[in-house]
């Protein structure tokens, strides 16, 4: 729960924000779960929750009333992949935290200590409309990068929304590389290191997975709080000094005691993966160890292999518009990758994978309306204005299981909502409220800043530095 | 030895009817303004551009919204493409030839097509492996000799896509950033071709591709070689101008009174034709101080920079661009990849724009080229948000115009004028739109692409016998 609260004008009467009621009314609401935007309705936020959104709904008593008449209301953009928290300057060393090349450990690894949420990139995504982010490690010198999270983009100290919400691991031409030098290579370092979990967690009650039966999904449990979903953290247990490994052992302890709940299904496992015949090696691996809970990363050339995709139920995390044959892997690419993933009934979300993505997350909704626009290129796969919006908001949460929790305006969720000056797909669009839950979000940023200062540049009394801010 | 000596005697042949005044070539004396260089070097250069119009019927586009690309709009207007050339310009009074094939545009837009002064498309080519990173000469700081035409793959992908989703007509290739001085650029007719030469505008200045801050620094202070700081960036470029002064005296020398004719050097003669204003010089730098210490480097030594690339700064120093008739080539909202580039904010452009200088929109990347009119989008939306009001039509002279004027070329191309080449796209909507794609694109009046019909979508040689060989993309 949001403690920081900063007030706007439009909700400054209340003690606390986030237990305000508030009502955003007249605008075209769109619920981001893939309908179409509801010209007039209105959205009732209620303990940092959302009470209701729809047309016809009644705005409770003394519900503060942000009125967004001709305006745009959505939830907030969910950036479905990203590293947005993890950088401040790219080419800064010091400042990016978003791979470890020289780290003993890699599975174990995990980002949330790492994301500042005062980063500008934070800031500036929020000040865009971006309200949660996935944010994942990079690999430095083994093909698990480690756990990522999922955040919120809140201008408070708290980001984490789920801390180790997934490990992440590159097969592919990445994993070739970190591998060794092949293909082959990463999938025998894979089994390997799943078959060393699951060696070191035999010594702990109830961990199987590399065959038998599956395993319950210990963190389904999607009605409770997010921060006190049990988190598939490292087994205290096992990383004692009691439970003897041998000396055949490839892994540190604590890498493989973090690859215990990908090997038990309790931790999602995303998979960077691009080649059709890479995807379908990968979805194989379920056979071997049939607890995986895989989500495919990439799979730019997905659409030639969609039907094996949904046979197997494993969702896609997608750029939206790779279509050059950037390397041996992505020779297939198309933007019409993800209209025809989707048609083939496999869930899809939005991410920005390679994609700038420690600061650029901001183009997310620029990219689905790309998507839109393919609808009308005959030949083209794209999609509807309202999976589009789904692709970047409920799509995303429902992929990392949060679907209950975040990603739409239905009741319940998380009050992640932004008002837009119009369409968000289009680039004629801008951000003007941004509340994430149920708190009202600054908009002014380093950028913003700048932008006033050198808006006019004479100087008649001072210089610059020591204009008002 | 000799082989060689007899080699350059020959090539400087070549340089000396090049370098004559009286050499025009008639395109060049033909198209001449006062916005191109003057064509002197123009007859001799070599790797001459081998391109050539195809074929087009006369076309009339009627009922549709035209920008002009110079800041005119012409509502249910009329655009007459007929030989090559736009042959009218206007409303629907307009005159439409007999036989001409007619387009409803109604609900569509005409516009110039787009120009990207800022790619690596054909010397960065996708695939993106090692064998094809020829970009950067990155053996020394000073490698002015290069030409950037000489690492073009014209079975590039990328040209294909800048086409059919970016509706980009023509196109700047340009070296690196690796080095301060990183060659010679080219001008390309994105018109795919089995040669270099077949895509090569012809008569487009060469451009110089300089570049200051932290690329230069970093690549040879990472060696222990100078430049190491920005300090030595400066020092060695204007220790560089002075050797092109004294090699450009010694040959202006020659051209006047005769006498024998002094050593051929390649990377002094391309400063030479900055020196003389033949070559633009595209300068890439992102700071606002380091751009005014460019500028004024450009002043000790009587050339011109025609356009700063990237200028994440630019709007710190948009009234010095003014005054100086400098170009600022941006992006609409990159910003913070590195230290250089961490004031980038979206209202750059509109800023630049608003303060009377010349703004661009550029790629340098080979996905942004596919999207030039959404950035365009993107920043005009920034500085509207921001009370800077710019009208549509208005903005899209930084597509068309401004980098048409920054290369040299705008009185060839970059507008609907009749008499310039028919570069033309009509969009399916609003091009400031996401929802917007190509619809048509015509190249000197032939359609070179058409969203209805897929033998009008260019595949490249690599991509045959591949996965998705003819796919929309």
């Amino acid at each position: 729960m949001k403690r920081l609260l900063i007030l706007a004008a439009a909700l400054c009467a209340s003690t606390s924000a986030a237990a305000q009621t508030v009502a955003i009314t007249g605008g075209t609401v769109a619920l981001g779960d893939g309908s179409d935007p509801i010209e007039g309705g209105t959205v009732v936020i209620r303990n940092g929750r959302i009470a209701a959104a729809g047309r016809g709904v009644a705005v409770p008593a003394g519900a503060q009333v942000v009125d967004a008449t001709g305006k745009w209301v959505t939830p907030g953009i969910f950036a479905g992949f990203s590293r947005v928290g993890l950088a401040e300057v790219d080419a800064v060393g010091n400042a990016n935290d978003v791979q470890a090349e020289n780290s003993p450990f890699s599975a174990a690894i995990d980002v949330a200590p790492a994301v500042n949420p005062r980063a500008a990139a934070i800031s500036i995504s929020r000040a865009n409309g971006v309200t949660r982010a996935l944010v994942a490690p990079a690999t430095g010198k083994s093909i698990f990068a480690g756990q990522g999270a999922i955040i919120d983009l809140g201008a408070d100290m708290q980001p984490i929304t789920q801390a180790r919400a997934f490990q992440f691991v590159e097969f592919g031409e990445t994993g070739s590389n970190e591998a060794g030098g092949s293909r082959a290579a990463t999938f025998v370092l894979f089994r390997n290191a799943l078959r060393e979990a699951r060696d070191l967690g035999r010594f702990s009650q109830g961990i199987s997975g590399g065959g038998g039966q599956r395993e319950p999904r210990a963190n389904d449990q999607r009605d409770l709080p997010l921060e006190e979903v049990p988190g598939p953290g490292p087994n205290q247990q096992l990383l004692g000094g009691n439970v003897n490994r041998g000396q055949d052992v490839l892994l540190t302890r604590f890498d493989a005691a973090a690859l215990v709940p990908v090997l038990t299904g309790r931790q999602l496992l995303l998979v960077h993966v691009e080649r059709a015949s890479d995807i379908l090696q990968v979805l194989g691996l379920k056979r071997e160890f049939p607890n995986l809970r895989m989500v495919l990363v990439g799979a730019t050339e997905g659409w030639t292999v969609a039907d094996q995709i949904r046979a197997a139920g494993v969702p896609v995390i997608a750029n939206a518009l790779v279509n050059l044959p950037a390397s041996f892997e992505q020779l297939a690419a198309t933007q019409s990758n993800f209209g025809r993933m989707r048609a083939a009934g496999i869930n899809v979300a939005m991410g920005t994978i390679n994609e700038d993505e420690t600061r650029m997350v901001q183009v997310t909704r620029q990219n689905a309306g790309n998507l839109v626009a393919l609808t009308r290129v005959p030949g083209a796969s794209g999609l509807s204005w309202g999976e589009a919006l789904a692709a970047i908001t409920s799509r995303p949460a429902e992929v990392m299981g949060l679907g209950g929790e975040i990603g739409s305006l239905r009741p319940g969720r998380r009050a992640d909502v932004v008002v837009w000056s119009g369409d968000p797909l289009e680039t004629t669009s801008t951000a003007q409220v941004v509340i994430i839950d149920g708190v009202q979000q600054p908009l002014d940023t380093r950028q913003t800043k700048l932008r006033d200062r050198y808006r006019d540049l004479s100087e008649p009394n001072l210089p610059p530095a020591y204009d008002p801010r | 030895m000799n082989k060689t000596a007899l080699a350059a005697l020959g090539a400087a042949t070549l340089l000396s009817a090049c370098s004559t005044p009286s050499s025009q070539s008639e395109d060049r004396a033909a198209r001449a303004s006062d916005r191109t260089p003057p064509p002197r070097a123009a007859a001799a250069i070599p790797f001459p551009s081998t391109y050539r119009r195809y074929p087009g019927v006369v076309t009339a586009i009627t009922g549709a919204t035209v920008y002009d690309g110079e800041g005119g709009r012409i509502e249910n207007g009329t655009v007459v493409l007929a030989d090559g050339k736009v042959q009218a310009v206007g409303g629907p009074e307009t005159a439409i030839p007999d036989g001409a094939t007619r387009i409803d545009g109604a609900g569509r837009w005409v516009t110039p097509g787009v120009i990207d002064i800022h790619s690596h498309l054909g010397d960065y080519p996708s695939p993106s492996v090692e064998a094809h990173q020829d970009g950067n000469e990155v053996t020394g700081p000073v490698r002015s000799e290069v030409w950037a035409e000489h690492s073009i793959w014209p079975q590039d992908p990328g040209f294909a896509r800048a086409l059919a989703n970016g509706g980009v007509t023509s196109l700047h290739v340009l070296p690196g950033s690796a080095n301060l001085f990183g060659g010679r650029g080219v001008t390309l007719k994105n018109v795919y071709a089995r040669t270099m030469q077949g895509m090569k505008f012809p008569g487009a200045p060469h451009s110089l591709k300089m570049a200051c801050g932290e690329n230069p620094k970093r690549v040879y202070g990472g060696r222990n070689q100078m430049p190491a700081s920005r300090m030595a960036n400066v020092a060695l470029m204007r220790q560089t101008w002075i050797r092109a002064q004294e090699y450009d005296r010694k040959w202006d020398k020659y051209d006047r009174d005769g006498g024998e004719q002094p050593g051929r050097d390649l990377q002094l003669e391309t400063l030479r034709g900055v020196l003389d204003g033949q070559i633009t010089v595209q300068n890439h730098c992102y700071r606002a101080d380091e751009m005014a210490n460019i500028i004024d480097m450009s002043k000790e030594f009587g050339y011109k920079v025609s356009a700063f690339h990237h200028g994440a700064e630019a709007y710190k120093i948009a009234d010095l661009l003014r005054e100086n008739g400098i170009c600022g080539a941006l992006w609409a909202d990159w910003w913070g990849f590195k230290m250089e580039a961490y004031d980038g904010i979206n209202e750059n452009i509109p800023l630049v724009h608003n303060a009377g200088a010349c703004a661009i929109v550029h790629s340098d990347d080979p996905n942004g080229i596919q999207r030039l009119n959404q950035e365009a989008s993107k920043a005009l939306t920034y500085g509207r948000r921001a009370g800077i009001n710019i009208s549509d039509e208005v903005a899209w002279t930084w597509l068309s115009f401004n980098p048409a004027k920054a290369l040299g070329i705008s009185d060839r191309t970059g507008s609907l004028r009749p008499g310039k080449m028919a570069d033309v796209v009509l969009w399916n909507g609003n091009p400031l739109s996401v929802y917007t794609r190509p619809e048509r694109v015509w190249i000197d009046g032939a359609l070179m692409y058409d969203a209805n019909d897929p033998r009008r979508r260019p595949v490249s040689d690599f991509e045959l016998g591949q996965p998705g060989e003819g796919d929309v993309k």
